[in-house]
């Protein structure tokens, strides 16, 4: 697959002609993925679509009570409606806003700190990178639920208390994996150049090893950002996440929950949303990490 | 002889060390709070002479390092303290309740372990193959389900519209055995769908790997068949690491009961630990987590001992 090259005139046309060569590769790249990675980016879009959208695509607003409690499902209330009588499928709508919204600012925040961490320890080495990793390995040594779940009763079930103690415990695990794939970095002799030509430890991180880590550092990117939300809705679910009125998948599968002894699927549905995405996103990581590394028979 | 022993000596040492820095974090935690134990007991309208008396009897008047060498000190004598919810003493609940959770993990074990181990196995023979693949589709979408979706299927289509296992775990001290494995059934099943995937994709990896080194290509030139390659040269060299994988996993089964346990309203530990933390019921919640994280460690522990113990070349050095 050939394109005309245009006839290169000066140096921004030059650079539009590279982004058409690039955006070609990655669509010829998406055209050759296997099934399930075609299958996991169109989950992804369709989420993102909806938690944009979602205040024109719901039929109702989000904590609106709209009816009786637990009207099955139907013409008006397409999902029925919850144990406080509001539309199911409303709540579910807001609920890809909510959820993946409050998922997604967690492990944003997680890698900004345990990124940068990990790359400073690797770079700097000596007593701030014992000092880093011994204290990262004790936060490792309590299982992170339960963690979680300590530090949620000492600071309280808000929104923030949430997002900064998953997204602190988070942090662990992309310091040490950061940290490990910058050392392979820092060794290499375009970093001793840079260290020698007089860089600052800025230059250095973001010029010369940034580059270098930022596919591995996408992967991962993506493994926790399933990681933590589903932390966020198991925690939501026990009711020591997001809390009411806000619209949430995990609350919304412990609020119906007695309707399973019903034979009613309507408890299923939020948890199958958590599902479904979990599932999209690690099969485009899956993809992701063949392409990038050629890597067959890794985990 | 002497190197295994500073190896294992070194690492006992060093979990110690954790276990004391985790149990220090829990305390410190939780003394951070405003407010104490004893003004949560007797609530906003105590006068504070009953306050104060309420906290010298507790020992709350001490400073901070005495009162953390007072509660780690009850503690390994089995006395967890008093529980502000109900004013019991927490080590009358908490040795059932755990002894429940160990009964759940153990249960659930015993059907993953050998699943997982045969299933890894096959895949790192038959790798990239139909069976290789759906395998790994498989376990990568269950890996991805959160327990309480895996859960409520399961009640849906076993208990409520099968009938062949009840939904609720209730059990209680005088349960028989037999309609013990009846109530917890559907919990163990559950947990064994969440963590086979690790389990398999761990197992997979390091027969994978141990298949790709030279003296097992070598085995392989020589024409031995597959079977005696397999347990002759590549299990021994084995051993380490899928040991590793079984005790990490029951590390991974004992913290993981917690929404299992309360989606199936078993009394267990994490049943336990989710309650107090609603009600904010810190001595409780240090109990509970305290006693997950020393599970925690000490298996992992006993992964890192084990992967030494079982290591041929630490075994027999040159």
């Amino acid at each position: 697959m050939t394109i005309p090259a245009p006839p290169v005139e000066n140096l921004a046309n030059a650079a539009d002609t590279l982004q058409i060569t690039r955006a070609q590769r990655i669509l010829r790249g998406l055209w050759t993925a296997p099934l399930s990675a075609k299958l996991g980016l169109l989950i992804i879009v369709v989420y993102v679509f909806v938690a944009l959208f979602a205040p024109w695509i719901a039929p109702f607003g989000e904590s609106e009570i709209v009816g009786k409690k637990y009207l099955p499902w139907g013409e008006e209330y397409f999902l029925g409606t919850d144990n406080l009588g509001r539309d199911m499928l409303t709540r579910l709508v807001y609920g890809a806003r909510n959820t993946v919204g409050i998922a997604l600012v967690t492990t944003v925040y997680a890698f900004i700190l345990g990124g940068t961490l990990g790359i400073i320890a690797a770079v700097l080495g000596g007593w701030v990178d014992q000092l880093l990793s011994r204290m990262v390995d004790v936060l490792m040594a309590i299982p992170a639920l339960i963690f979680a779940m300590l530090l949620l009763s000492i600071f309280g079930t808000s929104v923030l208390s949430l997002i900064l103690i998953i997204g602190l415990l988070d942090a662990t695990r992309i310091f040490r994996i950061t940290r490990a794939v910058s050392l392979n970095v820092v060794v290499m002799d375009f970093v001793e150049a840079a260290r020698l030509r007089g860089e600052k430890l800025a230059w250095i991180t973001l010029r010369e090893i940034l580059p270098s880590i930022s596919a591995p550092l996408a992967a991962e990117f993506g493994i926790r950002f399933c990681f933590v939300f589903l932390t966020i809705s198991a925690l939501s679910f026990l009711g020591l996440g997001i809390q009411p009125p806000t619209a949430d998948w995990g609350s919304m599968v412990r609020d119906t929950a007695d309707l399973i002894t019903f034979e009613d699927y309507t408890p299923l549905i939020p948890a199958a949303a958590i599902a479904v995405l979990t599932i999209g996103v690690n099969f485009v990581v899956d993809w992701f990490l063949h392409q990038t590394s050629g890597l067959k028979d890794e985990l | 002889m002497n190197n295994i022993v500073t190896m294992l000596l070194q690492r006992i040492l060093l979990g110690l060390l954790t276990l004391f820095i985790v149990s220090l974090i829990i305390f410190l935690g939780v003394s951070m709070l405003p407010g104490d134990a004893a003004q949560a007991i007797l609530g906003q309208a105590a006068t504070p002479d009953t306050v104060a008396a309420l906290r010298k009897q507790l020992g709350l008047d001490l400073p901070a390092h005495l009162r953390y060498i007072n509660w780690l000190g009850g503690i390994l004598q089995g006395d967890f303290g008093t529980s502000i919810g109900n004013g019991r003493e927490i080590s009358e609940v908490i040795g059932v309740r755990f002894a429940n959770t160990i009964f759940l993990a153990a249960f659930a074990a015993c059907i993953s372990i050998p699943l997982s181990l045969v299933l890894g196995i096959l895949a790192a023979l038959y790798r990239n193959s139909i069976y290789d693949r759906t395998v790994n589709v498989v376990t990568l979408s269950s890996i991805s389900t959160p327990e309480f979706f895996v859960a409520y299927i399961l009640i849906l289509f076993v208990s409520v519209k099968g009938g062949w296992f009840p939904s609720l775990s209730n059990i209680q001290g005088e349960t028989g055995f037999l309609e013990r494995l009846d109530k917890t059934f559907l919990p163990a099943v559950t947990l064994t769908l969440v963590s086979v995937a690790y389990m398999m994709r761990m197992t997979r990896a390091a027969i994978i790997n141990l298949l790709s080194q030279s003296y097992i290509e070598m085995a392989t030139l020589k024409g031995i068949r597959n079977p005696r390659i397999i347990i002759r040269h590549a299990l021994p060299n084995a051993w380490a690491p899928i040991v590793n994988v079984i005790v990490l996993n029951l590390a991974y089964l004992i913290v993981g009961v917690v929404v299992v346990e309360v989606v199936f309203v078993y009394p267990g530990l994490g049943q336990l630990l989710v309650d107090a933390v609603q009600r904010r019921d810190m001595p409780v919640v240090q109990a509970c987590c305290l006693i997950f994280a020393v599970t925690y460690v000490t298996l992992n522990l006993i992964a890192d001992i084990l992967s030494i113990l079982t290591n041929p070349r630490l075994l027999h050095p040159k």
